[in-house]
């Protein structure tokens, strides 16, 4: 009984309701908290199943190199996209990592405005998530290009050739926007590593260590004035982050949106990209935030709480999904229109009947399992969801692009499109390469954020309660006072 | 008041982040200006205690923001109306509509620049060299120590009245952080 009231009073002190499991484990000081996270990064030696992973992970992005190289050597035939399918893997996978990036930001920047204290643990990660998969995606539509040594043209620079980027194309929307995002992402991720990396500074034991995290610190000593201006600065940046974030995938969707092509013609495709989006992105982080909490035994940092919160804002995002899928299904029958009523039969029952209805099964049967209390805290649960979802979003945009294009107007044009292995090394290379970036930021840097973490914990806030006599004047000693003291 | 001309100041060590602000609070009622606090989180009145009321940051990134749409949309109306106009069919040169996308990521882009470049600039950072780093036990400060530093520029400063009255603040420790 005492035990029960003692919880639920350190409950309540930790600002979570009655009954609410908070957000961190209990038993934590500032300094446990600090050595616990910096520990990660600086114990001597890298555990075995780190080297296994990462090892893995190298292999895998290997093959991505290999297949650049043999693509820039022989050109992007080596794929399986052509005419009329002109867009396949490559812009299916740069939908898709795009995507995953979005739960980052909205993790990082939206939860923050909204005063969500459970985004602490898992932001920093989630975080270094937008921004490797940002990198995995920018590698297609560069490659597509299919002369990458030239994509500088895209950018507006003054030319010996006079010549200019047409800004009224929905490519060059999409070259703003992704740069933009993945240097916002950057600095965001940077800005929020900045007083973490001067606690690596302080606690590493080697002098090249301190050095190395000293000079990325630049010097950060945690001055009141200086925290006050991070602050306005952090949040200004959550606040400039939020609408990019929707701008992001919106922009992506009018590259389909924008053209006549059966199947993306369609007003409905910015919010329900966004959505799907948050929904890949949430999805990516549960999938790698089970076996890392495990696995470093940060149980007590992300916690059931953490896990169960995704799981309903995927529920939440999935089911605004199945509304986009709908609307699609709604709008090729009442536009009356021919051409939008073949895409939707050919897409339900026409050779690629089976990535359409596995993209159901993925993305909206499957995770209605969520609706569950009890399949929401099982740990497994959440992880087999989440890699259907993973695979369901990858088979949308596959479903979107593919059936759209290879029966369009006219018959005689039509035509079926078919992966080599070159498109699947490319895949699978970026995921390799995603998860080497993942390996080497949790060996290198702190995974979660400890200077925020230490305000979860309620000592963290200063309170009135202590001996705070504004109006009592403090005694001064006298000058040249006990000598003693200044021994 | 005499100081030691190698003296940056008095570093005083405390336990959590009540202490040093309320002992931050009388340090400035008794009337120093000279000082900052050390400390490993951002502590809400913290600065406000050592009379740090207001910053600029957000009208740097006002006027950075407003600087990237504004040279964002003049550039899309420059490059298609001026420099490289393409008559499609007579359609207007100006489609702004059109540019509202690249206009937009321009405002936010320079807008992130302006508050992670203008944080660090009026924070004075990169600073590769600050005293406050030679007082023993600082590299408490980033993980769970707070610490109130008086200067040794601040005209009420005295090596040894200062110290007594961080003392008598409940300070566990108070200490000479030279240059």
């Amino acid at each position: 009984m005492a035990d029960t009231l003692k919880e639920s009073k350190a409950a309540e002190l930790r600002g979570t309701p009655f009954g609410r499991p908070p957000v961190i484990g209990p038993g934590y000081t500032f300094a446990s908290i600090t050595d616990k996270i910096a520990s990660i990064v600086l114990r001597k030696g890298t555990p075995r199943g780190w080297l296994v992973g990462f090892g893995i992970s190298f292999v895998f992005t290997m093959i991505l190199m290999n297949t650049i190289a043999y693509l820039v050597l022989t050109g992007i035939g080596i794929w399986g996209n052509n005419i009329p399918v002109g867009w396949a893997f490559d812009i299916i996978n740069f939908v898709w990592w795009i995507g995953i990036g979005h739960a980052g930001t909205l993790i990082s920047a939206i939860l923050l405005l909204l005063r969500q204290s459970w985004r602490t643990s898992i932001n920093r990660f989630a975080e270094a998530m937008t921004l490797f998969a940002v990198a995995c995606a920018g590698i297609f539509p560069a490659f597509h290009t299919g002369r990458p040594w030239l994509d500088y043209w895209l950018f507006p620079y003054p030319n010996a050739m006079g010549m200019w980027p047409n800004f009224r194309s929905p490519l060059m929307w999409d070259v703003f926007a992704v740069s933009t995002y993945a240097t916002v992402s950057l600095l965001f991720w940077f800005i929020g590593l900045i007083p973490d990396l001067a606690t690596l500074r302080d606690r590493a034991q080697k002098k090249s260590v301190r050095i190395i995290y000293g000079a990325l610190a630049l010097g950060w000593r945690g001055s009141a004035r200086h925290w006050h201006r991070y602050e306005t600065a952090y949040l200004l940046l959550a606040g400039l982050s939020t609408p990019l974030v929707l701008s992001v995938h919106s922009i992506v969707s009018f590259d389909f949106a924008i053209g006549i092509i059966p199947g993306w013609h369609t007003t409905v495709f910015p919010p329900y990209f966004v959505a799907g989006a948050i929904y890949a992105g949430f999805a990516m982080v549960l999938t790698l935030a089970i076996p890392i909490r495990k696995y470093y035994g940060l149980e007590d940092f992300i916690t059931q709480r953490h896990l169960r919160n995704m799981a309903k804002v995927m529920l939440a995002t999935g089911l605004i999904v199945g509304y986009g899928y709908l609307l699609e299904l709604f709008t090729s029958w009442y536009s009356a229109n021919t051409y939008e009523g073949f895409m939707m039969k050919n897409r339900i029952t026409g050779p690629y009947w089976y990535m359409y209805w596995l993209l159901i099964l993925c993305n909206i049967a499957v995770p209605q399992v969520l609706w569950s209390k009890r399949m929401r805290d099982s740990i497994p649960v959440l992880f087999t969801v989440s890699m259907f979802i993973n695979l369901g979003m990858w088979l949308e945009r596959f479903v979107i692009i593919v059936t759209s294009l290879h029966r369009d107007f006219l018959p005689s044009s039509w035509g079926m499109y078919r992966p080599t292995i070159f498109d699947f090394s490319m895949l699978f290379g970026t995921v390799g390469l995603f998860l080497t970036l993942i390996f080497l930021f949790i060996r290198f840097l702190p995974m979660i954020a400890i200077f925020e973490m230490k305000t979860l914990l309620p000592e963290s806030k200063a309170t009135e309660a202590a001996p705070h006599s504004s109006r009592e004047k403090p005694v001064l000693p006298k000058a040249g006072g006990p000598q003693e003291s200044l021994a | 008041m005499k100081k030691e001309p190698d003296l940056y100041g008095l570093l005083a060590e405390f336990d959590s982040p009540t202490a040093i602000v309320s002992a931050a609070e009388r340090v400035y009622e008794a009337g120093y200006r000279n000082m900052d606090a050390y400390t490993p989180f951002a502590i809400e009145g913290l600065a406000e205690a050592i009379g740090f009321r207001k910053n600029s940051i957000a009208l740097v990134v006002l006027v950075s923001g407003l600087i990237g749409g504004l040279s964002g949309l003049g550039l899309q109306i420059w490059t298609s109306a001026i420099a490289y106009p393409l008559n499609i069919g007579g359609r207007p040169l100006i489609s702004w509509p059109s540019f509202i996308p690249a206009t937009f990521e321009m405002t936010i882009l320079l807008a992130a620049f302006g508050a992670v470049l203008g944080m660090l600039a009026l924070n004075g950072l990169p600073m590769p060299y600050h005293p406050v780093f030679n007082a023993p036990r600082f590299e408490l400060a980033s993980r769970s120590h707070f610490f109130l530093c008086v200067e040794s520029k601040d005209p009420k400063f005295d090596p040894v009245a200062t110290r007594q009255l961080l003392l008598s603040l409940g300070a566990n420790e108070v200490s000479d952080v030279e240059h």
